[in-house]
């Protein structure tokens, strides 16, 4: 096994580890770290799809990730209202079922994406990353007036929404729901980069004209590529959401798109288990930093600053001594 | 709706247009000439805002604090460029993102470092402060109509820059073919720094002349620059024409959709429904104006390719 491997195994069996110890010790509140950071991480590898595969810089992630908590949100909201979700041509109700939930966000996420992803793919390059980022501002922007939903104070949900068989409540019960979403998740996102279409995908980021000339469309592929990475960000959203138990525009702000970004430059670029390297960095860092100061970004920001600087294959990139195609 | 009204609007959107076109005009200029996509362009602009409220603190005198904003902003933009900035131009659009993300958070975590989390008050001169009459009885806040006359100043300015002088020859040879004009004997890193200065500058005093009317504060940047690359994308990068146009059209668009849709809705919905729904695609219709540029013409208006 090459270094790389093995150091992935070790990442990706650090969170259960982490989760258990915590549990033993009995500090549920480091199981809710835990849990956040297999939900961060999840929203990385919806994101390192389009942009490791596709090489598509997408600085709008966060309105998936924020339908996807709104998907969560808008629902369970009218279920704890016991009000109809739409009443005409026929009757909607809310849900508390999680599993109907993560369909719902899914379903979203991926429409959105599709809408968003068919008109930025227009363009490329710098035009692509403005583009998406105002597009993702349009829906903060949208969420803060609308305000039939919380408008800027979010929405709140009393009680997490429940998965058949479980307890929900119980910090462990969820991570676990979490983590086998999030390794599942790697587990397709692995066979995805392997499979033909993400061959082509890789291909059309290194060199669109041959893949064209191959009888391939790059934009067919980009939009493809752009659509499962904001179904996997939404899915990520909806369980941030259920874990907050509360959603806000925050969650649609440039911000959250930025910090997505960092999990997975944190972590290195294309690779699979990036995301979940650079999500763990992110939230150690800001327990360990913003303990220490206030102001714990500045840290953050050199940080970033230096490893995109010097480490240029993120952190899995430093340790596994090789850089990936970066490009 | 008065005629009256509709012109002040007109005027609020002019102002808000030319206030975007100097962040713009600096982001599609740094674009053009270096390739380099700047996100810590709304740090400078909040740069030149702090700055100016602190020499207006101290000395009173708001000539000297728009001089403040427009030095200050100038020198942490040629600070940033020798020491990050110039290490970027030949890394991809990436980098460029993640290096410029960590200069906004390190610029505006310090900034609430150095001046704390409370925003910070600039005050319109007295001379300024009232309304001006205007031909057809129309009463206008003196003070932004000094930021219209500003703004198109500086743009008759920057026109001019690039067209007639030395300066403004190398600039656009440098958007061309940066290789070619290297090769001719221009330096081509100071001239990099230069550009990256002037439009610091550019967004620093917009960040000062904005600051008087609205508050001083951490993060003040960020949405202006977003406005700002919607300009940029509706007028094409790399033209300072194309950011003239866009900011105007961004400008009228964001003001008048504001004031115009809830009442256009309000013909035919219930007055509430007409004002969440009329306000909901208020602060959307900007970026459906940039969706539709984008439908017909996706390098923007006055983009080459």
């Amino acid at each position: 096994m090459s270094r790389a491997t093995l150091l992935n195994a070790a990442l990706f069996l650090m969170l259960p580890v982490t989760a258990l110890a915590a549990l033993v010790l009995d500090e549920p509140f480091i199981i809710t770290l835990a849990t956040k950071v297999a939900i961060l991480a999840l929203a990385g590898v919806g994101l390192n799809i389009a942009l490791g595969l596709g090489g598509l810089v997408s600085l709008g992630h966060a309105a998936f990730f924020g339908i996807g908590g709104y998907a969560m949100g808008i629902l369970a909201h009218h279920a704890q209202t016991f009000t109809p979700l739409m009443e005409a041509p026929f009757l909607l109700e809310g849900t508390k079922s999680m599993p109907v939930i993560w369909v719902v966000a899914v379903i979203a996420g991926a429409l959105a994406a599709l809408a968003i992803g068919a008109l930025s793919l227009r363009t490329s390059g710098v035009y692509f990353i403005m583009i998406t980022l105002a597009f993702g501002q349009m829906l903060y922007y949208f969420a803060i007036s609308w305000p039939a939903y919380g408008g800027e104070d979010g929405l709140s949900i009393y009680v997490r929404n429940g998965f058949p068989g479980l307890n929900t409540l119980d910090p462990i019960q969820f991570f676990v729901l979490c983590f086998v979403i999030l390794a599942l998740v790697l587990f397709c996102a692995g066979r995805l980069a392997a499979a033909p279409f993400g061959l082509a995908l890789s291909a059309a980021r290194q060199n669109a004209e041959r893949v064209e000339t191959v009888g391939l469309s790059p934009y067919r592929l980009r939009l493809l590529a752009f659509v499962i990475s904001g179904a996997v960000t939404a899915l990520a959203g909806a369980l941030f959401a259920d874990l907050n138990r509360f959603v806000s525009p925050t969650m649609l702000s440039w911000h959250m798109s930025g910090e997505i970004m960092i999990f997975v430059i944190l972590g290195g670029v294309g690779r699979l288990f990036g995301p979940v390297a650079g999500a763990a960095l992110f939230i150690l860092l800001e327990h360990v930093l913003g303990g220490l100061s206030d102001f714990w970004h500045v840290y953050l920001g050199l940080l970033l600053l230096l490893v995109v600087l010097f480490a240029r294959g993120g952190m899995i990139g430093l340790a596994a001594g090789r850089e990936v195609a970066h490009d | 709706m008065s005629t009256l009204l509709l012109i002040e609007q007109v005027l609020n959107g002019l102002q808000f247009g030319v206030m975007l076109f100097l962040m713009a005009a600096g982001l599609t200029l740094i674009f053009g000439v270096m390739g380099l996509i700047n996100l810590a362009h709304g740090s400078l602009y909040m740069i030149g805002a702090f700055a100016a409220a602190a020499v207006a603190g101290a000395t009173g005198s708001f000539v000297l604090a728009l001089i403040a904003s427009l030095a200050a902003a100038a020198a942490a933009g040629a600070i940033i460029e020798l020491v990050v900035i110039r290490r970027l131009y030949d890394r991809d659009h990436l980098d460029q993102v993640l290096a410029t993300f960590a200069l906004i958070l390190i610029f505006s975590e310090g900034t609430r470092w150095v001046f704390g989390s409370f925003p910070l008050f600039l005050d319109i001169p007295d001379a300024l402060a009232g309304p001006v009459m205007l031909p057809g009885g129309i009463q206008y806040p003196a003070y932004r109509l000094l930021i219209i006359a500003i703004g198109l100043l500086v743009a008759f300015g920057l026109f001019q820059l690039i067209a007639r002088t030395r300066i403004g020859i190398q600039i656009r040879a440098g958007e061309s073919d940066r290789e070619m004009i290297a090769a001719l004997g221009v330096d081509i890193s100071k001239l990099y720094t230069l550009v990256f200065a002037l439009g610091a500058a550019l967004a620093g005093l917009a960040g000062a002349l904005v600051g008087a009317i609205q508050s001083v504060q951490v993060g003040m940047g960020e949405p202006v620059l977003i406005l700002a690359f919607v300009v940029i994308v509706i007028g094409g990068i790399g033209s300072i024409k194309g950011a003239l146009v866009g900011a105007l059209l961004v400008g009228l668009t964001d003001t008048l959709g504001g004031v115009l849709l809830p009442g256009f809705f309000g013909t035919f919905m219930e007055a509430s429904a007409a004002t969440a729904v009329g306000s909901s695609l208020a602060s959307m219709s900007i970026y459906i104006l940039m969706a539709g540029v984008l439908l017909f013409k996706p390098t923007g208006l006055y983009g080459s390719a």
